[in-house]
């Protein structure tokens, strides 16, 4: 068995889905014969044909509510968005008209919105974005943001045939840096489900997507230097947030750090600070901190761009003062 | 690009439609009228929740057009287009229950006024307020014919104001570009809420836009429920053989004000009065009815037949029960189908005491 990319483990997901059920197409910018801006699309166009794999005008709005329609009448669309932070453009549509359809006219619509998300990797204010937390209060839409390769591949067959609007967050970082192995066969992550990625007892880091790479980075840090155990918790999906995983961990290690790569207010970490104070409070031997970017829009230079974004030794000062606690 | 004509003079060509479709287009366009005469009643008596939106003087846009679908083609009505829905099968009752908010109305009383649809059976779909949304959609539910080579053609509507948007804009670029087979009609009726027309755009005509997709744009007195009809047809026509798609715009007139509680101050003197008493679609079309030869009796008993069928709508909505607080938890998404959506308030907490609670609350003291 080969090892696979994160990027690599979602075409694999579009591939099989797409051989599976003829009702899946995609549809986005340069999609086909280019196979899109980071090759996830790539050789969809001469396996599936142009009905399926769709370039489309640059019009988010437009295919985003094709997509919907297509949705209502049985289909099961993917778009792209080139980059995730043009989902903005289609931020009305999204909300007011897909996230609301089962709930105020009884339409399904099982359609996903994928595309490369987050930052270090120098994109700029404009290709580094996380914007999940301004889809998280959308009643009717769910959120996944994977960050390994299995999961990748396993939660975009599960958003293909989730009956409701799924949000895929691909973190661009990770598409071509990871490799695992996939099992074999129909490989399929439940939507909704956290992953417990590292073991521990003394503290515990909720995080997803680019950021679980370096909380394990510190976690290990922290055993070797500080002899604690710390335990990593991949969300892997934010809407809907697995409330009994969060409670678990935190029965478990009684400290909590959050830490997550999107701006600091109003980010997740909040949400998830709340659903613990409700959940688990009489738990907690320490306040829940977070660890997440700087309230500033991604700058461009390395040098910046580092400071912002959270970094491994960020995530170790937290850990140290919560044990210390 | 080509402008359609009104209904060529030869009386015997009426359109192509046979001396009862004349009449049961009558129907609907009496209905339309009648059914929203009724509904300021019950909303000058407070039953409707809310606000009410009239389409005085458009009624032979929303039906002449609608009447050009076949059964399985899908309609996409705004909400100047009640007429439309009734000929695509929504009842009477539907659209009391809707004003009313009642728990039995078609959306359970989430939704307002004529914010419903029934993509299973009758094959229109429920508006949402943000103007030109439905047109993307509705490029969407046409796509899906195209693909699965399906003979059918969607109808979406726009009024001047939604033109404006961007929604509009990209949602029949898409469908252009894809060759749906999608009709759009642009109902002009001289007003955005208060705006003019003149205020929204600056180009002369809105089917001059189709210029911009390279589609056919073509423009119709709207007021005249059989010049609609024939040119909706030849634009259905034309979707369903594999043309793609077409912009109407319908000439109309906005009689009424943007909502009920629109006092219409922004409106010219005299401008609606003239509209009312020399360009009213029922009047014309009554008109042109009695003088084929059809009896004003037999007019005057479809007349009847319409104010029964109120009559008992009226009835049933007005015994409807309200909506339970509860179900509005319900069905946000498919799964669980039953799932509360406040999960906070209640229910979750439960999840997390099936838990043993410990002998001491962590470690601190007090």
């Amino acid at each position: 068995m080969a090892e696979v990319t994160y990027l690599e483990g979602i075409r694999q997901a579009l591939f099989e889905e797409m051989e599976r059920d003829p009702n899946v197409f995609c549809l986005g910018e340069d999609i086909g014969a280019y196979g899109g801006a980071f090759k996830v699309t790539d050789g969809l166009l001469d396996r599936f044909g142009a009905d399926r794999v769709i370039d489309t005008p640059i019009s988010e709005t437009g295919f985003v509510g094709a997509a919907a329609g297509a949705a209502h009448m049985g289909m099961r669309p993917v778009c792209e968005m080139q980059f995730i932070d043009f989902v903005s453009c289609a931020y009305s549509i999204l909300t007011n008209y897909v996230a609301t359809a089962r709930y105020r006219a009884f339409l399904p619509c099982p359609m996903v919105v994928r595309g490369p998300s987050g930052g270090y990797v120098r994109g700029g204010p404009f290709h580094s974005q996380n914007p999940e937390a301004a889809f998280l209060h959308t009643p009717g839409l769910k959120i996944v943001y994977p960050a390994t390769a299995g999961d990748a591949k396993g939660l975009m067959k599960a958003a293909i045939r989730d009956d409701d609007c799924v949000l895929f967050f691909e973190h661009k970082y990770l598409y071509r840096r990871i490799k695992e192995e996939l099992p074999q066969g129909d490989h399929v992550v439940p939507i909704g489900k956290a992953r417990v990625a590292r073991e521990g007892t003394d503290l515990s880091i909720i995080t997803y997507a680019a950021t679980v790479w370096k909380s394990l980075e510190a976690a290990a840090q922290l055993e070797r230097e500080d002899g604690l155990s710390v335990e990593v918790l991949d969300l892997r999906s934010l809407l809907p947030l697995d409330d009994e995983a969060i409670v678990a961990t935190v029965r478990k290690t009684n400290r909590v750090l959050i830490v997550h790569e999107d701006t600091v207010t109003g980010g997740i970490a909040g949400e998830i600070t709340a659903r613990i104070n409700d959940l688990a409070f009489e738990w907690l031997d320490a306040p829940v901190k977070r660890v997440a970017a700087h309230d500033v829009p991604l700058p461009y230079a390395p040098q910046l761009e580092d400071f912002v974004l959270p970094q491994v030794p960020d995530i170790v000062r937290a850990a140290r003062w919560l044990a210390a606690y | 690009m080509a402008v359609t004509s009104a209904l060529a003079s030869d009386p015997a060509a009426r359109a192509g439609l046979s001396r009862d479709q004349l009449l049961e287009i009558y129907y609907w366009m009496r209905l339309t009228r009648s059914l929203e005469e009724r509904l300021v009643n019950l909303y000058r008596q407070t039953k409707v929740v809310g606000g009410l939106f009239r389409s005085l003087g458009q009624e032979a846009c929303a039906v002449g057009s609608a009447y050009a679908l076949r059964r399985e083609d899908v309609l996409s009505p705004l909400i100047r287009n009640l007429g439309s829905m009734l000929v695509k099968g929504a009842t009477p009752v539907e659209v009391v229950r809707q004003y009313m908010a009642t728990g039995n109305s078609p959306t359970r009383g989430r939704e307002l006024n004529i914010h419903f649809g029934d993509l299973q059976e009758r094959n229109f779909v429920g508006q949402i307020s943000h103007l030109g949304d439905m047109v993307p959609v509705m490029a969407g539910v046409t796509l899906s014919f195209k693909l699965r080579k399906e003979p059918r053609v969607g109808l979406v509507y726009v009024g001047d104001g939604a033109t404006s948007t961007g929604a509009f804009h990209e949602g029949i670029n898409f469908a252009a570009v894809q060759r749906c087979p999608l009709v759009v009609i642009a109902e002009n009726n001289g007003y955005a809420y208060s705006t003019p027309t003149s205020r929204q755009c600056a180009a002369e005509r809105l089917a001059d836009k189709a210029v911009g997709y390279g589609i056919p744009g073509l423009r119709a007195d709207g007021n005249d429920v059989l010049a609609t009809f024939e040119v909706t047809k030849q634009a259905v026509d034309r979707a369903r053989s594999g043309g793609g798609v077409t912009l109407i715009e319908l000439m109309t007139y906005r009689r009424k004000g943007h909502a009920e509680h629109d006092n219409q101050s922004y409106v010219p003197a005299g401008e609606i009065e003239r509209w009312a008493a020399e360009n009213d679609p029922l009047d014309r079309y009554v008109e042109r009815l009695t003088g084929e030869g059809v009896s004003v009796s037999e007019l005057e008993g479809i007349d009847a037949r319409v104010v029964q069928e109120i009559d008992r709508a009226t009835d049933l909505a007005e015994g409807s029960p309200p909506p339970e607080p509860r179900d509005g938890l319900l069905g946000v998404y498919a799964d669980p189908p039953s799932a509360a959506a406040l999960w906070y308030r209640e229910g979750l907490r439960t999840a997390v005491e099936q838990h043993e609670r410990p002998a001491s609350w962590g470690t601190h003291d007090g």
